[in-house]
């Protein structure tokens, strides 16, 4: 069964549990962090009350390959999801993106969730020697491609659905939104408050109307966080980092970082009220101990 | 902190004296090249919502200027010589010149330093500021000079504005429409103080050309002016301040700040004067960013920060709002055939931020008014303008009548389809959602989109009604879904083309048929999506095979005893990829020109008119704008709707995209009724329009303001 059976004449039906999954980033993005610390974050995750792994991509910084992170995860874990929140399609051949997602796929006895887009940076396509101008095309065409490797079965291996892994696609021009009602299973958001997510959602869920599509997509948001007094100017200084290309952008991340129990809760409670599946929340700091305070705020 | 604020109007001052009344350690000085009592304009209006912000933020002020206040609740619209009027609102303006006295005294007072008649270029002479806070308007410098940094976007409107007062007061916010021979006039006039009114005068750039008054003077536009609103000026006078016509520019920016620098007001960002919000905006954002400064004190980056995450999300709903109420003004001319009551309601419901249900809470009587002069037109009854006001329901409760048919209601349900049909003969599900349909109540029901071949299938489960034998189905599900309501029965028909020989739309869309599939036709040889089968392009003979099937389809659904038919023109299928340039690369009669593209399509519309019964109406959907670059655009699709209702077409719905994959659609609430607004009223025919209506003050509001006819409901996703 694809992603979610249907609402039809607001009678809400199939599997949307009015309760929202909450998952947690691993700190694939986060400089400096080691195998031992992927590995041991997985299985505290897999142990606390995370529904699902998250993982970020891109090409220059020095940050792990998602798919390998999620290998390493795959391999010390046995029940939670694991999501990539996205990884950015055109960086990497359709047939490679197929091959990788399904091997992860495998090993991981069909817990792969493969969330795609184009990515924000231009120094990622850049730094591969990618053609950035022709990105949203790319995408379409490997959304098309992928699946039609999982079905065909011949690059390998068999994934644990027929169809492979459910597909989100992520973005916020009209085109994505089109290519994901088209060929997607869900939609994943790029981060905001619970009212931008709202309106994200709001405009997927009716290009999916328009577009035909039985059923209704999945709806996956994601935010950052950094828990603890020690945390807050440590989480800050990373997200300025990260995300120094957006220029002054950057400050409102990390503004918006979510660094007290309160403000996790009302962000928690309003992406719920805003009718997403799953939230998967981005550490900003790479200590174990962040999982236990993220646990514990959930609560 | 050393703080330089470039420009004193309301925006500059208000935050002056803010900031030092915080922090009286503050050295603030505020730079402004005008002389101390030079302004222009007159009056500036404020919500109760900004009022309370204003009164929180400093007493003072707030009382000052409210003892000058001009309060009112109604709004006018006078419009062919007869005056709406609605009650219920709350406004209070103030003369733009008292505003800024009173500014001026209490910065002094609490010891800001004002420096009129001074440059930008001055600001070296401040040493190097903590802060420099660019307030300085529409035109700012300070955004000017770091534009690499705020990325601002200007976009000047085509509408020519001029910002005049007149000596008499208006009791409303009175909106006047005058007719000339040059085209419309309108005029925005509200009370300022107890002697003058704010009266700015309105009209797109043509009709201001052709009015000679591109050349005029100050003095010949006031002489103009008086002339034409001398019924409404009652023998007062028009007054000029330096009241010159001008563009009204919308500004957006990226980011406000940048270092030690930030932005104010217009300087950030503008909103059209039709919703009066401009010095609302600036002053609320004073107070934000003199409260972030407080609350960040010592650190400025943070402090910035917090200002703008606060404000522009605000920002950006006025401005949103503000973009939908220029363009009413923008294409006011083509609601001139509008009853009174109804061209004040569509006006009152501009923005958006107005609605059916919430004109009600305002003014009841209004909206008994407005209902039941719809109810009483709708029942084909005279205007008896209120009689029924008591009793009228909701527009989306009254019938609607197209030929010899009638709609017990205006919402419309369109069955989704389960692609279980075998053959093209409809499978359990086609009848159970129709059913379904029909049970909500719903008063027009349409089927999913029904081949009129087997090769204009989308899916091999598209539902058919090319052989008798699916005629009778369609027969037994028509006199099985009439059992459970009175909805009227829309059979949906179309030719895939080359949207054809796809996967059932649960695994995606246009995902080709890996086998099984069939050849495709289309207007030209060019495939729809990756991967997608080359279609052929269609000759002739096989244009007449198809036009053949569509008639054949058409009276085998009047004898199935379907209400009413609807020809898929919509959504890139057969008869679209001949519509739009990006799919017709055709060298005969049927591509080129739109009149050429459209000649097809309107040879199916006219041979099924002939052969669909006279009584019965035929609606056609269609896709009035490719949302794509080198695509059709609104206004032919607006020119193809045209053509359509010249050939028989009674009633289209209105659809946008899908015509082609690299479209850029615009999604979003009730995204496709601007385009129902100008089909129905610039071609005047009667539509149907969906597109993310999602509530009934959705449908109410869509219907009573005379934007659509008939709405699609979309369930309830959220």
């Amino acid at each position: 069964m694809l992603a979610g059976e249907g609402v039809w004449m607001g009678s809400t039906i199939g599997p949307y549990s009015a309760r929202m999954r909450v998952g947690v980033g691993l700190p694939n993005t986060n400089p400096g962090i080691d195998g031992r610390l992927i590995v041991d974050w997985a299985r505290k995750a897999e142990a606390g009350p995370f529904t699902s792994l998250g993982v970020l991509d891109r090409a220059a910084y020095d940050n792990i390959d998602p798919f390998v992170t999620l290998a390493a995860a795959a391999a010390a874990t046995s029940t939670i999801g694991l999501v990539t929140m996205v990884a950015i399609g055109p960086m990497r051949r359709a047939a490679v993106l197929a091959k990788q997602a399904a091997s992860i796929d495998a090993l991981s006895g069909g817990r792969l969730v493969l969330g795609l887009s184009i990515g924000a940076r231009h120094d990622d396509y850049e730094t591969l020697s990618i053609d950035h101008r022709a990105r949203g095309e790319v995408l379409t065409e490997q959304l098309v491609a992928i699946r039609e490797h999982w079905e065909e079965g011949k690059l390998g291996p068999r994934t644990a659905r027929p169809g492979g892994p459910i597909v989100l696609v992520g973005g916020s021009s009209g085109e994505a939104f089109a290519r994901m009602a088209r060929y997607g299973d869900g939609y994943v958001h790029g981060g905001g408050p619970p009212r931008a997510f709202a309106g994200a959602t709001g405009r997927a869920l009716a290009a999916w109307a328009d577009t035909g599509r039985p059923g209704r997509p999945q709806l996956w948001g994601q935010g950052y966080f950094a828990l603890g007094d020690d945390a807050v100017d440590l989480g800050a200084a990373y997200l300025r980092d990260y995300y120094a290309f957006t220029g002054p952008f950057a400050d409102k991340i990390a503004a918006a970082n979510l660094t007290s129990p309160q403000a996790m809760v009302d962000f928690v409670r309003g992406y719920e009220e805003a009718g997403c599946d799953e939230l998967v929340l981005f550490p900003t700091v790479p200590d174990l101990g962040q999982l236990d305070l993220l646990g514990e705020v959930l609560a | 902190m050393r703080i330089v604020v470039v420009g004193a109007g309301p925006a500059g001052l208000y935050f002056a004296l803010l900031a030092k009344k915080a922090q009286p350690s503050h050295r603030i000085t505020v730079i402004e090249r005008n002389p101390r009592d030079a302004t222009y304009g007159w009056g500036v209006v404020f919500s109760e919502e900004t009022l309370g912000a204003l009164r929180e933020a400093d007493r003072q002020t707030f009382d000052e200027i409210t003892e000058t206040f001009a309060k009112w609740t109604a709004i006018d619209v006078r419009y062919r010589g007869e005056t709406v009027r609605s009650r219920g609102h709350a406004f209070s303006a103030i003369a733009r010149k008292r505003l800024l006295e009173i500014l001026q005294g209490r910065c002094a007072e609490l010891g800001v330093e004002l420096s009129f008649e001074r440059e930008l270029a001055d600001v070296s002479q401040f040493g190097r500021p903590d802060l420099v806070v660019g307030a300085d308007g529409v035109n700012s410098l300070v955004r000017r000079t770091h534009e690499v940094v705020f990325k601002p976007s200007l976009d000047v409107h085509r509408t020519k504005y001029a910002w005049f007062g007149a000596d008499l007061v208006f009791k409303a916010f009175t909106f006047i429409f005058r007719e000339t021979e040059h085209g419309l006039f309108q005029v925005h006039g509200y009370p300022v103080d107890a002697e003058t009114s704010t009266f700015i005068v309105e009209c797109p750039e043509p009709v201001w050309r052709r009015a000679g008054l591109d050349g005029a003077s100050e003095e010949d536009s006031v002489a103009f002016c008086q002339k034409l609103f001398a019924q409404d000026l009652q023998g007062h006078s028009l007054l000029s301040n330096r009241s010159v016509w001008m563009s009204f520019v919308t500004v957006k920016c990226e980011t406000w700040h940048h270092g030690n620098m930030v932005l104010l007001g217009d300087a950030a960002h503008t909103a059209h004067f039709t919703i009066g919000s401009g010095t609302k905006l600036a002053m609320e954002d004073a107070i934000s960013l003199a409260e972030a400064l407080e609350r960040k004190a010592g650190d400025l980056s943070a402090a910035l920060t917090e200002y703008e995450m606060e404000r522009q999300p605000v920002v950006d709903r006025f401005q949103q709002a503000a973009t939908e109420s220029a363009a009413y003004f923008e294409g006011v001319s083509r609601y001139r055939s509008f009853e009174p009551v109804q061209f004040a309601f569509n006006l009152l419901t501009r923005s958006g931020r107005i609605t059916h249900l919430e004109l009600q809470r305002r003014d009841p009587d209004l909206v008994g008014r407005v209902d039941g002069w719809f109810a009483a037109t709708a029942r084909g009854a005279t205007l008896d303008d209120g009689a029924h006001a008591l009793v009228a329901p909701p527009p989306m409760f009254s019938p609607f009548a197209l030929r010899g048919i009638i709609a017990p209601n205006r919402v419309a349900l369109a069955s989704p389809g389960e692609d279980d049909a075998v053959d093209g003969s409809p499978g359990p599900e086609a009848a159970e959602q129709l059913i379904e349909a029909v049970k909500t109540g719903a008063g027009v029901v349409l089927t999913e989109f029904v081949a009129v071949s087997p090769d204009g299938r989308i899916t091999p489960g598209s539902a058919g009604l090319w052989r008798e034998d699916q005629g009778e189905a369609w027969a037994g599900i028509v006199e099985r879904v009439r059992a459970h309501g009175k909805a009227i029965l829309a059979l949906q028909l179309g030719h895939a083309g080359r949207r054809g020989a796809t996967r059932s739309r649960r695994q995606g869309v246009d995902r080709p048929l890996r086998e099984g599939g069939w050849p495709l036709v289309s207007a030209s040889a060019i495939p729809y999506a990756p991967r997608g089968q080359v279609p052929k392009e269609i000759d002739r003979a096989d244009m007449d095979g198809v036009r053949e099937r569509f008639v054949g389809s058409a009276r085998m659904a009047a004898l199935a005893g379907f209400d009413l038919l609807e020809l898929n023109f919509a959504h890139g299928y057969l008869p679209a990829s001949f519509i739009s340039p990006l799919s017709n690369r055709r060298a005969d009669e049927y591509g080129g020109s739109l009149e050429n593209r459209i000649r097809f399509p309107l040879e199916i519309l006219e041979a099924v008119r002939a052969a669909w019964p006279e009584e019965r109406p035929l609606a056609v959907s269609l896709s009035v704008t490719d949302w794509a670059r080198g695509g059709l655009d609104a206004g032919d699709g607006v020119a193809a709707a045209k053509m359509l209702k010249e050939r028989g077409c009674d009633l289209i719905q209105v659809q946008a995209g899908q015509t082609t994959m690299r479209a850029s659609p615009v999604y979003g609430r009730m995204f496709l009724a601007s385009y129902s607004d100008r089909v129905r009223n610039e071609v005047g025919v009667p539509t149907l329009v969906g597109g993310n209506i999602t509530t009934r003050d959705e449908v109410n509001t869509l219907l009573a303001a005379g934007r659509a006819d008939l709405c699609v409901l979309t369930s309830v996703l959220h």
